[in-house]
Formats: structure tokens, C-alpha cells, sequence
């Protein structure tokens, strides 16, 4: 009996220094202080040198208040995962975060963001954004969550020496499909030792297999991914079939990258500094921020990178109108739900997302400007020689069907994609077990086929 | 614990010495739980709590992000159900029981036992040669050791530098993922067997054996008969300690091959942590914590039972 209370004591006395402690501890974001939270990992090192400035600038616009960085260091799939993580307990949640636009509406069903229309209409350079633009941080309540930094397009990379070393045309167009796999084929055949075709295909490449992978695939051909007439997930298609089929062709007549290098972690990071600029690879099917990484201020400068690569828009599969495609995405700054002083938090946003400082950093980190002003300021439109060619993708863009339940889609076409890559399964296997895992995820009444 | 066993089990006190004697039991309780009181506090803070919530969370659609993360519901079996007709789960149990038997049962015991059985009787310098280099991977974080296999095994690593050598190559993580991992596994848990081994063979009083050599007994029937018998005890709890240490391994797989290719080497913790954490499945990835718990208790039942077979 004794010893049963004494041990009761002392879990309820453990139990209240526990409270006590977490109490204390939930008090370190106060309103003077604006928690920013956003990835620097790898090559990507623009954003932590835009926040950087804007710290600077904020803190000496308004002496009260201070700045806390928290920099993340991890790939994309591993950031977004622990931005959710720090957002789950009020006392870690940022006040201001880098929020791709495809989790928007699925961290507004979880509650860690805040509308910020109040403080948008009284925000003079909101004008400057086009609708498409505004929309971009749109949730299906009909509010907006964000303020987009700029968007991006993409397309094909193709390395102009390799191809004249093939023999093949330095102004290369592919009409279709097939016109990418004669020329990777070439190119196996002729230039040994350089990868013909990379395409990310491996779940540690993260939304970077699903969208630069497999959905300029699936939006060349007659099917999407989602149907907005009835609201259902398009798990199995001809589509889909023939963009696997074409991704079994590329690895399976070894004209992409080795399972293992696509299976790196830092394969993506490996591309933009090794793969293209020492003319590893013939022919990427990447992001318009590319280019990015061989400016001054990237992580691998490469003044020739306008001279060597040459770039072409992605066919449709059999060249049917509108003949190309592209994918568009961006990430926004978010205010989060816990922010204990949110006017703050968004004038940190509005500061750095003004003219010059979105110049700065569409033009860093090679991103298609969305602010009106900054699209035709001449040391925007001067920065790249590449930006003419991806602003130009943007009529045959598509977006992404970013409702809550995408990014779970998403990680389904990932398992498929490598499990079609090393070979472990064949297409039609890999297809049925992404079926049946949508459907187990999302229910049997949120997908249909086509 | 020796102490209030035999207070128990002296004959029945008349009832006043009784109540005396629970008072000063009481006391000497208190103290003797006093120094361990902040330890039980962590324990239950910091244990005890996710233990709980984990095991609540197994049973909800609890996710990271979406409609999940804010209002989680009550889904009774339903992650279970799951994982029955997941045949990615089901895989990484076999590749579990694979990994555990191969590199904990079989290779760290075994090799273990081995070294120990080797360095006996050797002169001191030589098994304070041997210790060192085994206990050196032993001492090693996991997440170093980890990464000096994946420098040593990956298609540009240092061993494919030897090997082409003598013109051959290997590219077992890619092809043979499960070997290397309970390779790199093998290597970094040995030390652990071997110097359990080592102390309980050191504990053998010589004439034991001597004895048994008179009778003609050969070195193979010695060990079998004699050696293995008196160290029984040893063998089973240090099969018990490593099979539980084993069964959670994730850091060296997850470094060495992520699970893949595929799933290839996804043994349980490794697909846990993928639902849980990259694929936002929380309630999912628990339930399958959860799993692993019952496996974890089934092993240490049989491996009890060995030991109270041979309680005197």
C-alpha cells in the first residue's frame, strides 16, 4: 500500500513539474520577436540570402522588433516535413514561412496558416500582382494564405557540345515523345559516358519526380491527374500508362541516370553542379531555376552556362495541340496561425517581397517574375539569357490539382515511379499498387478512371 | 532486492511486529527510491508519455498535415486492417525477421562468441589488441559508423577502389541491400556478444574443464558439453539483449540505403518512419510502432522461457 503511494506521489509530482516546465517553455516567441522559417539545403542558398538582407533591413526600419531566422537544412520532402512538425505545437510554430503552393490547402485543413486578405487590401503593392498570381496563394475557402515570390516553368536542358558531337542539331526541338528517345538513343550510341535523358524518378527527389518527372508526362498527353467536374482523383488512365511506358523505356535501354544515382539523396544537387556543368548530361528535363545555381551569387558559377546549354519546350506525346507543355509552381510566404503578433509577421512579408528585394531574389534564384513592375524592369528582364524562353512556357502551363489530398497522391506516383525505375515492378504492376494505395488513402469515392 | 526477499519469506510476524515492520519497510522503501526518483520522472516524461500518445495515435487518422493534423478522428482498427492488406508491411516484417536473424542471431552472436572463444587464454597484449579494434566500431555513434560503410561500399567507395585491383566490383547496395546492411550491422554490434562472452567464459573456473579433459573429452565435445552449458544463461540474455537492440536498428539502414531500392531493404522501422514522416500517415506509422512492440515482447518470452527452463 506504501509503496503504491509513494510511487503515485511521485508520478503526480513528476507529472507537474512536467506541466510546469512546458508552461515556461511555450513563452519564447514573444510579439517583438518574427520567427522566420524556410529551407537553405544544398544549392538552394537564395532564400537564405534574401532573408538575410531583409532582416537587416526590417530590424533597422523598426528598432522594437528583432528577427529570428531558423534557416532548415534538409531536402525538400524532409523541409516540409519538419516545417509541419514545428508547426504542430504552438510554441515552435513560425510566425513567417516559405510554403509551397501545393501544401497550401492541405496546411490550411490542418490550421497552421492564417488568412491574410485583411492586410493584403491595405497593401498598395498587391496591385502589382496578376490575378493568376494572386490565386496562387488561394485556398478553397476562397481566402488568401500567401504572397507568391515567383513562379517557375519547365522544360528541356539540352548540353549543345554533346549534341554536336552526336551529330544532332544545336537547335534541337523535339515535335514528341519519340523525338526525345531517338535523340537520347543517338546519343547513347555515339557519345559514350554522358547520360542521354535525366528525368528525377526516385522518392528521395520528393514533388521533384512528381512534377518535373511525371506529370510533364501526363499533362502532354490526353489525361490529367484530377478531374474538377466530379471531383475525383484520375488513378488509371492510357495517360498514365504510356508516361510510365516512356519512363520504363528511358531506364530500362539505360538511357537515363543509374537507379543508384537517382536514388542519392543529393542527386538533384548533383545535376545542377556536376551533371550539367561538367557535360555530364545531355538532355535534363528540369525547372526554370536552373540557371540559378551558374550565376555569381549561386552555389556553382558557370559564366558559360547560356553558351553550352540550349533549351526546348517539352512536346506533347504525339506533338496534338497545343504541341508543348509545362508545369507551374512557386512557393509563397505564409503568415502561421499561432503568429502572436501577425500585422508583424506580415510586414516582414510585404518588406520582403517589395519591388527591389523580389527583384533581388527572382533574379538569384532564377524565378519567373510575378510582380507587374518587376517583370519589366530591364535588370530583371537583362538578368538571364534563359528568362525569355521560360516566360514564354507559361501559355502551355499547367498547375497542379493542389487540393488537400495531392500531396499524398503525390507520394503514391513517387513509389510507383522507382519501383518502375530499378525495375522491381513492371508498369502495370506499379500502376495497380498506386491505384489501390490512392484509394485506401483517400477512399474508393475519390477516384475514378478514365 | 535480496534483502526484502528474505524479509518476506521469514515466518508470519505477530500482528504489532507486523505494522512495526511495514513502517520501517515503508522508510527504507522511500529511500531506497529517492536517488532514483529523478530518473522515474524523466522516464515517465519522456517514455511513459509518448508511449501513451503513440499507442492512442495508432487508432486515429492522425496526420501531419491536412485535415488529419487539426481534428483527427477515432478509426478504431482500421490502420490495422491496413496493414494486413499491405503487402509493402507485410514484406518489411519478413525483411525484420530477416535482418534480426542474420545480423543480430547469426552473425553479431556468433562471431561474437567466436573472438571471445579465441582469445582466451592468449597473452594480454594480443586481446587488448583484438578489444580495441572490435570495441572501436562498438564505441562509434551509429549515424559515423553508418557512414563509413556507405563510403566504404558505395560504387565509388573505397572497397570498388581495391577490388578493381584484381579486376572485380561489387554494387551490393544496390544489388544486395539486405546483405550489406546486416554487413555493416554485423561489424558495428560484435563487440557487444564478445564481451559478454569473453566475461561469462572468464567466470569458468578452470578445473572444470581441466576435469573434463582427463575424462578425454576433445575440444569440440568440451565446448559442447561443458562450456556451453555453464554460460547458457549469457547466451540467452545476450541473444535477448541484441535481438531487441537489432529489431529497432534504423540509423544504419536508412543512411545505407534509405529502404531501397524500392523497398527492397524497407525492413518495419524504416517503412514506419516513411508513412509516418514523408508520406504524413502519423496514425498509420504508430499502429505499426505499435506491431513491432508485440513483436519485440514475443521475442523476449521465448528467450525468458530458455532461462526459467534452467532455473535450479
Amino acid at each position: 500500500m506504501r509503496r503504491r503511494t509513494l510511487l503515485a506521489t511521485i508520478a503526480a509530482v513528476a507529472l507537474a513539474t512536467g506541466a510546469v516546465s512546458a508552461c515556461s517553455s511555450s513563452g519564447s516567441g514573444s510579439s517583438n520577436t518574427i520567427t522566420v522559417a524556410y529551407e537553405n539545403f544544398g544549392s538552394f542558398t537564395q532564400m537564405n540570402q534574401l532573408m538575410k538582407k531583409v532582416k537587416a533591413e526590417y530590424e533597422q526600419a523598426n528598432p522594437k522588433m528583432s528577427v529570428k531566422l531558423e534557416p532548415i537544412q534538409a531536402d525538400e520532402n524532409d523541409y516540409y516535413t519538419k516545417l509541419d512538425l514545428m508547426n504542430r505545437s504552438a510554441s515552435t510554430a513560425p510566425d513567417v514561412l516559405y510554403e509551397d503552393t501545393f501544401l497550401v490547402n492541405s496546411d490550411i485543413s490542418a490550421g497552421y496558416l492564417k488568412p491574410i486578405d485583411q492586410y493584403l487590401s491595405k497593401w498598395k503593392d498587391w496591385s502589382q500582382f496578376s490575378s493568376t498570381a494572386k490565386s496562387a496563394g488561394k485556398g478553397q475557402d476562397g481566402k488568401t494564405y500567401g504572397v507568391p515570390m515567383g513562379t517557375d516553368t519547365r522544360g528541356l536542358y539540352f548540353n549543345k557540345q554533346i549534341f554536336a558531337k552526336a551529330g544532332l542539331p544545336t537547335n534541337w526541338q523535339p515535335k514528341n515523345w519519340n523525338d526525345i528517345l531517338s535523340a537520347a538513343r543517338t546519343i547513347k550510341q555515339k557519345v559514350p559516358g554522358v547520360i542521354p535523358f535525366q528525368i528525377y524518378s526516385a522518392k528521395s527527389a520528393g514533388e521533384g519526380a512528381t512534377m518535373q518527372g511525371l506529370e510533364m508526362l501526363l499533362y502532354g498527353t490526353k489525361n490529367t491527374l484530377y478531374d474538377p467536374s466530379s471531383k475525383k482523383w484520375i488513378v488509371s488512365s492510357k495517360g498514365l500508362t504510356d508516361s510510365f511506358n516512356f519512363l520504363h523505356s528511358i531506364f530500362a535501354e539505360g538511357l537515363g541516370p543509374s537507379p543508384q544515382q537517382e536514388l542519392d539523396t543529393q542527386w538533384g544537387t548533383k545535376v545542377s553542379t556536376q551533371g550539367l556543368p561538367q557535360s555530364k548530361i545531355a538532355i535534363d528535363l528540369d525547372g526554370s531555376w536552373q540557371s540559378g545555381n551558374w550565376k555569381k551569387t549561386g552555389e556553382k558559377p558557370w559564366p558559360q552556362y547560356s553558351k553550352v546549354l540550349g533549351t526546348a519546350m517539352m512536346p506533347t506525346q504525339d506533338g496534338s495541340s497545343p504541341g508543348f507543355t509545362s508545369m507551374s509552381g512557386g512557393w509563397l510566404l505564409s503568415v502561421g496561425a499561432h503568429a502572436k503578433n501577425p500585422q508583424a509577421a506580415f510586414d516582414f512579408i510585404a518588406m520582403s517581397l517589395n519591388k527591389p528585394n523580389t527583384l533581388f531574389y527572382d533574379n538569384a534564384a532564377s524565378q519567373i517574375a510575378e510582380r507587374a513592375d518587376v517583370a519589366n524592369d530591364p535588370a530583371y528582364k537583362n538578368s538571364d539569357p534563359f528568362t525569355p524562353f521560360f516566360t514564354s512556357l507559361v501559355k502551355y502551363t499547367h498547375f497542379r490539382p493542389a487540393y488537400s489530398d495531392y500531396p499524398k497522391v503525390s507520394d503514391a506516383i513517387q513509389t510507383a515511379m522507382e519501383a518502375v525505375m530499378t525495375n522491381q515492378s513492371s508498369v502495370g504492376s506499379a500502376l495497380s499498387t498506386f491505384a489501390s494505395t490512392v484509394k485506401s488513402d483517400l477512399g474508393d469515392s475519390a477516384t475514378t478512371s478514365q | 532486492m535480496s534483502a526484502s526477499a528474505t524479509t518476506l519469506t521469514k515466518s508470519a510476524p505477530s500482528p504489532p511486529a507486523q505494522r512495526r515492520g511495514r513502517a520501517r519497510r515503508g522508510r527504507s522503501l522511500a529511500r531506497k527510491v529517492a536517488p532514483i526518483a529523478p530518473a522515474l520522472v524523466l522516464l515517465l516524461l519522456f517514455f511513459a508519455g509518448p508511449v501513451i500518445w503513440s499507442f492512442y495515435t495508432a487508432f486515429t487518422d492522425q496526420s501531419l498535415s491536412g485535415a488529419g493534423a487539426s481534428s483527427p478522428r477515432f478509426i478504431g482498427l482500421d490502420n490495422f486492417r491496413r496493414m494486413w492488406d499491405d503487402p509493402i508491411f507485410i514484406q518489411s516484417l519478413v525483411l525484420t525477421v530477416v535482418f534480426v536473424v542474420g545480423s543480430a542471431v547469426i552473425g553479431q552472436n556468433v562471431l561474437g562468441m567466436t573472438i571471445a572463444l579465441l582469445l582466451r587464454n592468449r597473452h594480454r597484449s594480443v586481446k587488448a589488441g583484438v578489444a580495441l579494434v572490435i570495441v572501436g566500431a562498438w564505441v562509434m555513434p551509429e549515424i559515423v559508423a553508418a557512414f563509413c560503410w556507405y563510403a566504404y561500399l558505395n560504387p565509388e567507395g573505397s572497397l570498388n577502389h581495391w577490388l578493381k585491383a584484381v579486376g572485380a566490383t561489387q554494387n551490393w547496395l544496390y544489388s544486395a541491400p539486405m546483405f550489406a546492411v546486416i554487413l555493416a550491422n554485423v561489424w558495428r554490434g560484435t563487440a557487444f556478444s564478445m564481451m559478454v562472452y569473453s566475461a561469462a567464459l572468464s567466470d569458468i573456473p578452470p578445473d572444470v574443464e581441466e576435469a573434463a579433459e582427463i575424462d578425454g573429452a576433445g575440444g569440440l565435445r568440451r565446448l559442447w558439453y561443458v562450456t556451453f552449458p555453464m554460460i547458457r544463461r549469457s547466451i540467452v540474455t545476450n541473444l535477448m539483449l541484441i535481438t531487441l537492440q537489432t529489431l529497432a536498428v534504423f540509423t544504419t539502414i536508412y543512411v545505407l540505403t534509405a529502404g531501397g531500392p524500392g523497398n527492397k531493404s524497407a525492413t518495419t522501422p524504416v517503412y514506419m518512419y516513411e508513412q509516418a514522416f514523408k508520406f504524413y500517415n502519423l496514425g498509420y506509422g504508430t499502429a505499426m510502432a505499435l506491431v513491432l512492440l508485440v513483436i519485440g515482447a514475443l521475442f523476449s518470452l521465448v528467450y525468458l522461457r530458455f532461462v526459467r527452463v534452467d532455473e535450479p
